[in-house]
């Protein structure tokens, strides 16, 4: 039965009780805790990485013989040029829009739960940015496995380390758009707008698909003030091994960069969430 | 703390106010809200649409900064301890808490070590709820493909995760079928009795707050405009309402004269605080009488007639003005 007959007594032979109060925890149990939880999904249902992968693919695919064909070189040679460039792209593409899976929980209230749980706040921002590397260094060493079998040379210490300063840029760059996600709030159309007036210009502009070289000045110089171009040029060298390159300098300063300015705005915008 | 912190209570609020700027336009959500809740206490925030319920408990619960006043809840302060306050209480918001590409109980286990439980306690406590409230078919799907139901049961088991000592409930049975709704009240009776948790609801049912809280405060346009226990707001309503139908309007006529009550037509509406013993016994006396009922129903009050009573205003005349 299920009928509730008592209506409640007044409930004076309460003693107060003792106000039960949450452990205290910390900053790094908080983030792994948040952490854990981001990642769930990602371990209950892994082939929705490999889904994600469809679009790194498909410009892989389709891509990569027009620039063969166009280089007129031979296809290993343009695949060491291409390859590091849409590993970019997959951490560009894939840390970019995570902000949507946040803008979704703040309209359907599972973000207000998190807000009010007695979690760190800048936790509830770093574990979140951390769950973005995951698919991003399992998609970028599938594009990388896939890419051998044409005459792509790997270099294991190389890809190790290019993935860790993808990585490095690819928690800022979510943390960055986790930063929209809460300044557009319930606007999700503006978040939308943002992401793609700056994802496609800073893609191109960073001559991850097609050299830069010949283009006009303007462009090199939007290039030459683009992170990316950077992170492009870094990966170029490390995917091909070669450590004692300077331009490695310049792409691990511009991951360092993104990832610093995207925690620092990202804490302080989930410190004033409501 | 310099608010007079009155350790007896759970909740102090005085003069909680919060007024939304948007586009020029300003909303007074909640005006000069005055509260003290005991420990154990059981309190039902009955009001329409609008009327402040969820803002003022998204104050309370630090979601929101009032405009201004003061509230000490659970012994915090909710401007100076946030953090303190979160520790102490738990939320159910009017919302989904779940994740949508979550599984039922990984958002459990998850929710726990956001609380500081350990693993092991977590899990049991998370087994316990998911057997409580019925969700062990669907615990081990993703929350997006449940029904709205059982989609507000996996919220409630959220908020009751950690054994919070006060409890906020956002419209908790919204949603729920007979079924469903019942055994939340019986979850929520049984809270109280096994572990003395204080709880403060919102709702739209009388029947829920008469149910379960042995108080009531009415809130209309951001103001609390009844604080009662729910046996005297129901005095105050006159109680139920029957209604009455006859073959003819003389019939009726001549009944609304025995009984007293409103006439229209060929039936009557007349008050009574207890229509269960009332309605048989008419029906027998107008029959000895020679007025022969033909049609008769009885409906306990809802939150229009307690709107009637302590402001003269119907709900549905001010849905209807306000679509005007
Ligand atoms: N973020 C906001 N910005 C502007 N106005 C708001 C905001 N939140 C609430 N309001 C307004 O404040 C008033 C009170 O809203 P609230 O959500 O507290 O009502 P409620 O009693 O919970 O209603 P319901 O029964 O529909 O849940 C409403 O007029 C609402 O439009
Ligand atoms: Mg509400």
């Amino acid at each position: 039965m299920n009928t509730v007959t008592t209506s409640a007594p007044v409930p004076t032979e309460f003693a107060a009780p003792a106000a039960s109060v949450a452990r205290p925890t910390g900053f790094v149990h908080d983030t792994v805790a948040v952490f854990a939880r981001e990642s769930r999904p990602l371990v209950r249902d892994p082939f929705s990485v490999v889904f994600s992968l469809v679009q790194p693919l498909v410009f892989l695919g389709l891509f990569g013989p027009l620039l063969i064909g166009a280089s007129g070189g031979d296809a290993a040679g343009t695949l060491q040029w291409f390859v590091p460039g849409i590993l970019v792209m997959v951490a560009l593409f894939g840390t970019a829009s995570t902000g949507a899976n946040l803008l979704f929980e703040m309209q359907t209230g599972s973000h207000e739960r998190t807000l009010v749980a007695p979690l760190s706040r800048a936790a509830l921002l770093v574990g979140r940015a951390l769950k973005d590397v995951v698919p991003l260094v399992i998609q970028g060493t599938l594009v990388v496995l896939v890419s051998v079998p044409f005459g792509f040379r790997l270099d294991v210490p190389g890809l190790a380390v290019g993935l860790l300063v993808l990585a490095v840029f690819g928690v800022g760059l979510g943390a960055l758009s986790y930063t929209l996600a809460l300044a557009c709030r319930n606007r999700d159309w503006m978040f939308w707008m943002v992401h793609q007036t700056l994802l496609f210009p800073l893609m191109i502009l960073s001559g991850m698909l097609l050299p830069l070289d010949e283009g006009p000045a303007w462009m090199q110089v939007a290039a030459a003030v683009n992170p990316l171009s950077y992170l492009v040029d870094a990966e170029r060298v490390l995917l091909a091994g070669g450590f004692g390159d300077p331009s490695i300098v310049g792409g691990v300063i511009a991951a360092a960069i993104t990832c610093a300015l995207g925690l620092v705005l990202g804490v302080r915008a989930m410190r004033r969430a409501r | 703390m310099d608010i007079e912190t009155d350790t007896n209570r759970m909740i102090t609020a005085r003069r909680l106010t919060k007024t939304f700027r948007a586009k020029g336009r300003t909303v007074d959500a909640v005006t000069d809200l005055d509260l003290s809740v005991a420990p154990g206490e059981l309190v039902a925030f009955l009001g329409p649409n609008g009327a402040g319920k969820s803002t003022t408990l998204r104050m309370l619960t630090t979601l929101l900064p009032p405009t201004s006043g003061d509230a000490v809840v659970a012994g915090c302060d909710i401007r100076r301890d946030p953090a303190g306050v979160r520790s102490r209480i738990g939320y159910v918001g009017q919302g989904t808490s779940g994740g949508h590409t979550q599984r039922v109980r990984d958002e459990l286990h998850a929710q726990g070590a956001f609380s500081g439980m350990g693993r092991r306690e977590t899990r049991a406590r998370a087994d316990e709820l998911i057997d409580s409230l019925e969700l062990g078919q669907v615990a081990n799907r993703q929350v997006q493909s449940l029904s709205g139901g059982q989609k507000r049961r996996v919220d409630i088991a959220l908020g009751l995760i950690h054994r919070p000592s006060l409890l906020f409930l956002d419209e908790p049975s919204t949603g729920l079928d007979p079924h469903s709704r019942a055994n939340l009240w019986e979850h929520i009776v049984d809270l109280r009795r096994t572990t003395g948790t204080t709880i403060f609801l919102t709702t739209h049912y009388l029947d829920e707050a008469d149910q379960l809280a042995e108080r009531v405060m009415v809130m209309d346009h951001g103001r609390v405009i009844a604080d009662d226990t729910a046996a005297a707001l129901k005095q105050r309503l006159a109680g139920d309402r029957v209604t009455l139908e006859f073959g003819s309007a003389t019939d009726a006529a001549a009944a609304a004269a025995r009984l007293g009550g409103d006439h229209d037509g060929s039936s009557i509406s007349v008050a009574t605080p207890d229509g269960d013993v009332a309605l048989p016994r008419w029906i027998r006396d107008l029959d000895a009488a020679g007025l022969e009922v033909v049609a008769a129903t009885h409906r306990a009050p809802t939150l229009d007639d307690v709107f009637l009573a302590l402001t003269g205003r119907s709900l549905r005349e001010e849905g209807a003005a306000a679509a005007a």
